[in-house]
């Protein structure tokens, strides 16, 4: 079906909201925005403190371009608005919104209200029914599920305890710039003892807020409790900001189950820079499952420290790096208790000039006994120019520790294409069903929502692949 | 018309010419042998037919049916009917047998319309059962740790889910012992027919025990020097191809 059927109101799209400095902290970055943003969101004095501390140490740490792409210095800070309150964001037209865009949307069949958020020609998506049923479903059990203002706010004994312990302001430059002006991003806390049966979704709070720039994540899965979270989704990101800088943190008590899950699909003029990390104590579990589609430049290693006997960590990370993109993804594993295991699975895809780049962290120290590390990293080239590298740091001391790591990097042939091209195929379709191969154990591993629609997004960059 | 007829081929590789002069006509309903000495051309030949990009076709033509199909590509000579079985299947990890046949079977299918799932799957069964091929077959990847004999036994099984107009079969016996072989070949022989044509190149005699051929032909150096029937392999198999390799080159000009 063409995109020129689709049935909107453009109008509608052709909408843009007032300017209005109530709910703008304007461009640039320095204590008086800090200030402005404490005021708005009316916060308590301890966050403004902890804000402007952050904003020190983001002023003081160098961009890390030692070991990072030097692409990172194409960010100005200055021409950077740090707040925008619901409703506030910048709009387009849906006139304005490219048209690879708008087709992907066709082909993923996003129902209309919402490819108009995605594309950012509306600031809402009113989902707020769906939302609120889930919030209401969870709430009997006693699980907390809200924005991350409303938590420090209405929870604070929870919210303090945890906030910022996981991943300390000064771990990197982005951790600091996301303390020093975060906003949206959920707190979630489970009882101890409570299975969430479904998951909660980010998805279906979108709103401006949500799908911000800076939010900031906190979830704690009390002693015995079980949860999933699931955030983004593969329909393409429309984004006129062009820096995103998340924190995420995760705490898993003794014995509590997490599973994060994640989809990136920015669009290609965003620069993803992200700190996710848990802290998993004994006999805990938390799995991330990470998979980056879009963006024009993507950091993220999610990490689990292994802070308890018998914990365990795992990451599965999915990154699909087409023409111009490069995906900078990996995982880190600190073990810091006898018997943790940890478990990274990591396949990238590389098309067109694309560039994958996997970085993994590896640390057993020499005092511990039986923790086990297991590393696979699969990288698959696409085209001639398309790039991937490997840097496995793994520090495995003392006896009776083992990791054990297997990396490979494969091309589709051209005699696999040609094979499956006499069987009938065409090239693209040749070539989404090797690719769609090449990570299909992985995406088996994925809620089923996603590993579908992945499927579909695989498709689609692969017929633009060839020929 | 309906025949796949080939007509004075030339074909290179990498700058060298293999295929050099050659003619053939396949009609639907026999089965053609060719035959020949290692170097002759053979495997290259399924090759240019089927449109590998390695290939550089200088002159000749071949038709389908009457539609030259030199100008397709592989994918499209495919949906018209064109099947190679080949004699070192590519592997494809991560997509199964089930899924990977669907895939090209759907192909098929005119725009819009989606293939029935249980209709396929029985019929897939059904083809399994006549190559004695175990059920949990369709969910491994294809070829992938897969036995020689399995290898062949699952082109077979795509070439009769696929149903072609013509088939290639490209030394399908090498690398099979004697019972894969039988099965393989009471596969092509079940699937042999008025609508099918059929070419199968061989090094050896002894696939043509099993599936017999209406017409034998002997390639060396590119064309097809002698052409006969069942009894001319027999001839080769008992004094192999120096005899013919020694008449070519005496005569040159011989087409």
């Amino acid at each position: 079906m063409p995109t020129d059927t689709i049935d909107i109101d453009r109008s509608i799209g052709d909408f843009v909201y007032p300017e209005s400095h109530e709910f703008d902290a304007g461009y640039g970055l320095t204590a008086d925005t800090i200030n402005y943003i404490s005021r708005v969101k009316s916060e308590p004095e301890w966050i403004r403190e902890f804000r402007l501390k952050a904003l020190d140490t983001f002023l003081s740490k160098p961009m890390p371009t030692h070991w990072a792409s030097r692409d990172l210095e194409a960010i100005i800070f200055d021409n950077i608005r740090y707040y925008l309150a619901n409703g506030q964001r910048p709009t387009r037209s849906w006139d304005e919104v490219p048209e690879d865009v708008k087709r992907t949307f066709e082909r993923l069949g996003i129902p209309e209200q919402e490819r108009k958020f995605l594309a950012g020609v509306e600031a809402q998506f009113d989902s707020e029914a769906v939302y609120s049923n889930i919030k209401k479903a969870v709430g009997e059990q006693g699980v907390i599920f809200t924005g991350s203002t409303e938590g420090l706010k209405n929870h604070p004994e929870i919210f303090r305890k945890w906030f910022g312990k996981v991943i300390p302001t000064g771990d990197n430059k982005f951790s600091a710039l996301n303390s020093a002006v975060f906003s949206g991003g959920s707190f979630i806390y489970v009882p101890p003892g409570v299975k969430v049966k479904h998951p909660l979704q980010a998805y279906f709070r979108i709103n401006a807020e949500n799908f911000g720039q800076f939010e900031r994540t906190l979830i704690i899965a009390d002693e015995g409790s079980e949860v999933m979270y699931m955030e983004g989704c593969t329909a393409p990101k429309f984004e006129t900001a062009t820096l995103h800088s998340a924190v995420v943190e995760l705490v898993a008590m003794k014995g509590a189950k997490i599973q994060y899950v994640t989809v990136q699909n920015w669009s290609a003029n965003v620069f993803n820079l992200v700190t996710k990390r848990a802290v998993a104590h004994e006999e805990a579990e938390v799995k991330w499952i990470d998979c980056n589609i879009g963006s024009r430049l993507t950091m993220q290693y999610p990490g689990v420290v292994l802070k308890g006997r018998k914990a365990r960590g795992e990451v599965l990370s999915l990154a699909l790096a087409s023409h111009g993109q490069h995906q900078d993804t990996g995982a880190k594993m600190i073990h810091a208790a006898d018997e943790t295991t940890s478990n990274i699975i990591s396949k990238s895809i590389s098309v067109g000039t694309g560039r994958a780049t996997y970085r993994g962290l590896v640390h057993v120290p020499r005092h511990l006994k039986h923790c086990k590390n297991n590393t696979e990293c699969d990288a698959l080239l696409i085209n001639q120019q398309s790039r991937t590298d490997t840097y496995p740091a793994i520090t495995v001391r003392g006896t009776g520790n083992a990791a054990q790591h297997e990396a490979s990097v494969s091309q589709v042939s051209a005699e696999q294409i040609f094979y499956m091209q006499q069987r009938g195929l065409t090239e693209g379709q040749a070539m989404s069903l090797s690719v769609n191969g090449f990570v299909n154990d992985l995406v088996r591993q994925f809620p089923m929502e996603y590993s579908v629609e992945l499927k579909r997004l695989i498709d689609l960059e692969m017929e633009g692949s060839v020929g | 018309m309906n025949s796949l007829l080939i007509k004075d081929l030339h074909a290179s590789v990498a700058g060298t010419e293999i295929i050099r002069g050659l003619s053939l006509e396949i009609e639907p309903g026999k089965v053609h042998a060719v035959m020949g000495p290692n170097g002759s051309g053979k495997s290259t030949l399924a090759k240019v037919l089927g449109g590998h990009p390695d290939y550089t076709v200088a002159s000749g033509e071949v038709l389908m049916d009457g539609d030259d199909i030199l100008g397709m590509e592989p994918d499209e000579r495919a949906r018209k009917g064109l099947f190679i079985a080949f004699q070192y299947p590519m592997e494809i990890p991560g997509v199964s047998n089930a899924n990977f046949l669907r895939s090209a079977v759907q192909a098929r299918l005119p725009e819009g319309e989606t293939l029935d799932a249980t209709e396929y799957y029985a019929r897939l069964y059904q083809k399994m059962d006549l190559l004695e091929i175990d059920r949990k077959f369709t969910a491994r990847s294809v070829n992938e740790g897969f036995s020689g004999g399995e290898k062949k036994r699952n082109e077979i099984l795509q070439m009769a889910m696929l149903e072609p107009r013509y088939a290639i079969l490209d030394e399908t016996d090498s690398g099979l012992d004697i019972d894969a072989l039988k099965i393989v070949a009471h596969g092509v022989n079940t699937l042999r027919g008025p609508g099918l044509g059929v070419l199968l190149i061989t090094h050896y005699q002894r696939l043509l025990d099993y599936i017999v051929p209406d017409i034998v032909h002997v390639m060396v150096r590119g064309r097809i020097v002698r052409t006969g029937g069942k009894e001319l392999a027999l001839t080769l198999e008992e004094q192999g191809y120096d005899w013919i390799i020694k008449d070519e080159l005496e005569e040159p000009a011989a087409v």
